[in-house]
């Protein structure tokens, strides 16, 4: 019941800082733009659908970009005593904490969502049934969880708004470096080799195929266990450091 | 004195940060009932007392009870019992002021927690700005609410950071207002302060604090006498920057108030 009232504040942030959903989307947004009708051209693809090839990699992206603003708000809570103040009263010491997480996985899905539905402008089409698309709901919920951990342990250590959010940007880098715009057999060897063993590469590639309905192969579970590994370390620290710092 | 008259006491506290040593063995006790001062220069470790007292810090050694329970062992018990007003006013800017302490009233679990933040946006003279986000508010405003969202519940001890630093004279004034009258419905309350005039307006008895440890600790009228005796000169006395502003204002007010 109070991680239900956290909850309940925290969504009242997102829903009256609107500008921050569209904050959020607009690079993913404006980089999809970017490729599909600037450089789509010029990229050899096997495929005739290149918004279908990248919206993965997009998915990535937006949610990266939404992971700088969970570091932000709970900066914004520890500078601002807010964290002290609930911690003072009779209520779950985790529950501060575990409303931002949840308001993390609220606010990333809103942000994907408006992403679908602006590929779907631009000429998305998926012929996946509702298991796939289940299963690519999953693997996002893990993907948004590992990041929104790694989130929790830069807002609590930042000192400030700009170190917040600074590890996001060497997330939002990595997809560049995979297979979310152009396969990675392109690319120079020591690059390739980099692109073909980091997370984004794998979870990429295991979206793509369930949205195309294709077989997933090994590259699902490569890819939950990214995930997952990474959640579990996060967490731990993340704990770590609120135990610590707040 | 009976147990249950003490709301707090504390004995032999010593608390280190890495290697700076803050409290070397601070010691008192606070009546049920009273408003205790702990009167200090900044950087003399008040926050670290009150952090101590309210159960976000744990202590290296020495006990500390409040309200019958000791820190250490029953932080649940202490937590229920008490209410804490931070340094810096922690009030949630996105939200309004209404919702801010409707959240307060929520997570205490109370009955009727939009009756409750109405009483209160009421008695802090709030309730015209109620609906406003708090990132509107002047800092006097801010610490009301802070205060307001710190008496939700009722708890039976107050603890008040540093309630003035900050704020205008005026604002000053009006929290002084709200700690007397809390005082006088029975809360117990316990503030940190650096002004000596703030201590003298408001509390019962005086602790002063410094390099780590409690030096003085007595009533007002006590302190009085270790100062030097009062002599008799002639100054001509030029009236403060605080008189000046105050006789202003109180002459515009009694001005508003006679065209109602
Ligand atoms: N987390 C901390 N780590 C290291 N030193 C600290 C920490 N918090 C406070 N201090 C130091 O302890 C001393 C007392 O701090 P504090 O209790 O905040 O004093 P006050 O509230 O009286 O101004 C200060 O010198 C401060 O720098
Ligand atoms: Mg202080």
């Amino acid at each position: 019941m109070d991680m239900g009232v956290m909850f309940g504040r925290s969504m009242r942030h997102i829903f009256r800082s609107v500008d921050t959903i569209m904050t959020v989307t607009i690079s993913p947004v404006a980089i999809m733009l970017l490729f599909v009708f600037v450089l789509g051209g010029a990229i050899q693809i096997a495929t005739d659908n290149y918004v279908n090839y990248l919206l993965p990699g997009i998915m990535l992206m937006t949610i990266a970009n939404g992971i700088g603003y969970v570091s932000y708000r709970l900066l914004l809570d520890k500078q601002r005593g807010i964290f002290e103040r609930f911690h003072s009263m009779p209520i779950a010491r985790s529950a501060a904490l575990w409303g931002h997480v949840l308001v993390s996985l609220v606010s990333n899905a809103i942000s994907v969502t408006v992403i679908i539905l602006i590929a779907f402008l631009m000429g998305f089409r998926s012929p996946a049934g509702v298991l796939p698309w289940l299963a690519v709901v999953g693997i996002l919920g893990l993907f948004t969880l590992a990041l929104t951990w790694i989130a929790v342990i830069a807002g609590l250590s930042a000192k400030s708004a700009d170190s917040a959010g600074a590890f996001a940007f060497v997330i939002h880098l990595l997809p560049f470096i995979s297979s979310a715009f152009v396969p990675t057999n392109t690319m120079p060897k020591a690059v390739r080799v980099f692109a073909e063993n980091q997370p984004v590469t794998s979870i990429v590639n295991a979206i793509r195929a369930l949205l195309n309905d294709q077989p997933v192969g090994s590259d699902i579970w490569v890819a939950l266990a990214w995930c997952v590994g990474i959640m579990l370390v996060a967490y731990v620290f993340a704990m770590r450091v609120y135990k610590k710092r707040v | 004195m009976l147990p249950n008259e003490i709301a707090i006491s504390v004995q032999g506290l010593k608390k280190s940060y890495k290697n700076v040593t803050v409290l070397e063995g601070v010691g008192f006790e606070v009546k049920t009932g009273s408003i205790f001062a702990l009167l200090g220069s900044n950087g003399t470790g008040k926050t670290t007392i009150v952090k101590i007292l309210t159960t976000l810090l744990k202590h290296d050694s020495g006990t500390a009870v409040v309200n019958g329970f000791d820190v250490a062992a029953k932080p649940d018990s202490v937590r229920q019992s008490i209410s804490l007003t931070g340094q810096f006013a922690a009030v949630d800017e996105i939200l309004t002021g209404r919702e801010n302490l409707i959240m307060i009233a929520r997570l205490r679990h109370l009955d009727n927690p939009r009756q409750v933040a109405d009483d209160l946006l009421k008695r802090f003279g709030l309730t015209d700005a109620a609906d406003r986000r708090v990132s509107t508010y002047s800092g006097g405003m801010r610490r009301r609410l802070d205060i307001a969202m710190s008496l939700v519940g009722e708890s039976q001890l107050i603890f008040l950071d540093e309630p003035t630093t900050g704020l205008d004279p005026e604002g000053r004034i009006e929290v002084w207002k709200m700690v007397k009258e809390l005082a006088g419905s029975g809360t117990t309350v316990f503030l940190t302060t650096q002004y000596l005039d703030e201590a003298e307006q408001l509390a019962d008895r005086i602790a002063i604090l410094h390099k780590g440890r409690i030096i003085v600790n007595d009533t007002l009228a006590e302190l009085k006498k270790l100062f030097p005796p009062a002599k008799v000169e002639y100054i001509e006395k030029q009236p403060t920057l605080e008189e000046i502003f105050l006789a202003i204002v109180g002459k515009k007010e009694e001005k508003d108030n006679g065209n109602d």
